[in-house]
């Protein structure tokens, strides 16, 4: 496996996503939306209320509101992953990319670097700025600085990795069945849905997404669900299956 | 360069490739004839590595298809033109072609020569900065022939390269494969277009899942009965009728003035036809060749087929 093949690739898949304006906007809005939207809450909810969130409450809220990011890493890399190789496939590129001295895996790596980096990237610059902002609007209730802490690195920096792997490797596997960019994205958006039952679990504290091993726990699966579904992604981008079977 | 023996494919229970055996020397090329779904391009995908055989052999020079470590040697080694050219619309024709020249292995300097040389031979090196989706057909498709040929490979498959395209453009693509032809780059050619392969092949192969005939396309002319050369004479006197008879000729049929004659090899028969008549003391008006061409050897052959 030669990274500098991957990379050639997901270099190529960048300069698209530059050109095409829209799928930029997908990556970075979402992210920064939700990083000034739930400051923005905590900190209407202090004035209009006139007690705001109890300080009890907010070490509950905030790690769920951090594990919102997880939600964003399975949902932004759809819509990457399902133009970069759903669109490729429609567009009738795939088959000179796959006469190229390269092998699938360095196909599909390659356009797993181009839908996983992005989102990253704008999810961790996201985060940032709502660290930031919800740590100036629940110091003064709080005593002290919520974030940076060791649990939302862990969902940062290990879950939300995984969460996005397993958004590529799931719109891997879809695109062999769909022939459609738009239907690609919806069935790659269901990716979402247990991350979903997991943050509202964390809200209603069914799962207390403060607790360390929980995250732990929740990353463990993560990983043995990303390493079955390489399996099935590695086995579905085939040159063969490809060509003969990709509908 | 390019040899296949047996070479078949089957998808379930359907055969699409069936013992294929053909031989292409290097520098030739070759043409492929066969209606659609006759397998002209899953032996093309099959001799690019890009699906593999059921059975059979085929190598490409010194390398085996269907070895894996072979594969990527191959792939190096030749250069596709697709069915559909699958350009990326949003990058410039220099970004499409340099980034294959970078999967290719080229570099910086082989690839900015390769792009510049092969732009220009196809007159988009003006348009090198715009972006391939606004390209009309004909320059896309010329468009696809540069990026095949980016890290000049030994071998250029194409399937069907002028398929779809207008007469001119067609025309310009058949004129640059000509131009590849005299640089002596081995060229394996999916075509329907019987004119154009009779006007570029070397050799020529009928394919309609079995491979039906192959040879040049004057043989395969010829394979076919029924060519007649018809001379016009000013008076069919019986000293040239005896003199053609003692010719190893097929039947003389006598209209008038007009001989209709059975020829195998009108080539070199109907030069010892005129030389007859003339020693017979018969005054020639015309000479013509009628009968079996490319299209009524491949219309028998496919036909007889099915």
């Amino acid at each position: 496996m030669r990274l500098s093949k991957s990379w050639i690739i997901a270099s190529k898949d960048f300069a698209i996503f530059r050109k095409k304006r829209n799928i930029l906007y997908s990556i970075l809005i979402v992210p920064l939306l939700v990083s000034v939207l739930f400051p923005a809450v905590v900190a209407f909810a202090g004035r209009n209320g006139g007690r705001g969130i109890p300080a009890a409450q907010l070490p509950v809220l905030l790690p769920a509101f951090a594990f919102f990011y997880l939600i964003l890493a399975g949902f932004i890399p759809t819509s990457i992953a399902s133009y970069s190789i759903v669109g490729e496939k429609v567009e009738k590129c795939l088959e000179p990319l796959l006469a190229t001295p390269t092998t699938d895996g360095e196909i599909l790596l390659g356009k797993g670097i181009s839908a996983f980096l992005p989102p990253i990237v704008a999810i961790l610059g996201g985060s940032a700025v709502f660290m930031v902002l919800m740590d100036l609007v629940t110091r003064g209730t709080l005593g002290y600085a919520f974030f940076p802490n060791w649990n939302a690195g862990i969902v940062l920096f290990l879950m939300v990795p995984l969460a996005a792997i397993m958004s590529v490797e799931w719109n891997v596997i879809i695109s062999s069945r769909v022939s459609d960019v738009r239907v690609a994205m919806q069935l790659g958006a269901l990716v979402v849905l247990p991350l979903g039952g997991i943050y509202v679990g964390g809200e209603l504290n069914l799962i207390p997404l403060g607790d360390t091993s929980n995250l732990l726990i929740i990353g463990a699966i993560l990983l043995v669900v990303d390493l079955l579904l390489l399996y099935v992604a590695r086995a579905t981008f085939r040159r063969e299956e490809i060509l003969t079977k990709w509908k | 360069m390019i040899d296949a023996k047996d070479l078949t494919r089957t998808f379930g229970n359907v055969t699409a490739v069936d013992r294929v055996t053909f031989h292409v020397e290097a520098g030739e090329v070759f043409g492929f004839l066969g209606p659609n779904g006759a397998g002209k391009t899953t032996t093309v995908r099959m001799l690019c590595c890009l699906i593999s055989k059921t059975s059979g052999e085929a190598r490409i020079a010194d390398y085996v298809v269907g070895n894996e470590k072979d594969s990527l040697k191959i792939r190096k080694m030749i250069g596709l033109v697709p069915d559909n050219v699958g350009l990326y619309d949003e990058l410039s024709a220099y970004e499409n072609l340099d980034f294959y020249g970078k999967l290719y292995e080229c570099s910086e300097s082989q690839r900015r020569e390769n792009i510049q040389r092969f732009l220009t031979m196809l007159g988009l090196w003006e348009k090198r900065d715009v972006a391939a989706g606004t390209f009309s057909k004909g320059m896309r498709q010329k468009l696809a022939i540069a990026r095949a040929l980016v890290h000049d490979p030994q071998v250029l498959f194409m399937d069907e390269p002028t398929a779809n395209l207008d007469p001119e453009s067609a025309k310009t693509v058949r004129d640059f494969i000509l131009d590849l032809k005299k640089q002596k780059r081995t060229i394996f050619l999916n075509t329907h277009n019987l004119d154009e392969a009779q006007r570029i092949c070397d050799k020529i192969g009928i394919l309609n899942t079995k491979l039906m005939a192959i040879g040049t396309p004057e043989a395969l002319e010829g394979a076919v009965s029924g060519r007649m050369t018809v001379v016009q004479l000013e008076r069919a006197t019986d000293s040239v009728l005896s003199a053609l008879k003692e010719l190893p000729l097929g039947n003389i049929a006598v209209a008038g003035n007009r001989l209709t004659i059975e020829v195998t090899n009108p080539e070199k028969e109907n030069a010892a036809i005129v030389d007859a008549i003339v020693q017979a003391g018969g005054h020639i008006q015309s000479v013509v060749v009628e009968g079996s061409t490319l299209e009524d050897a491949y219309l028998k052959l496919v036909r007889a087929s099915k």
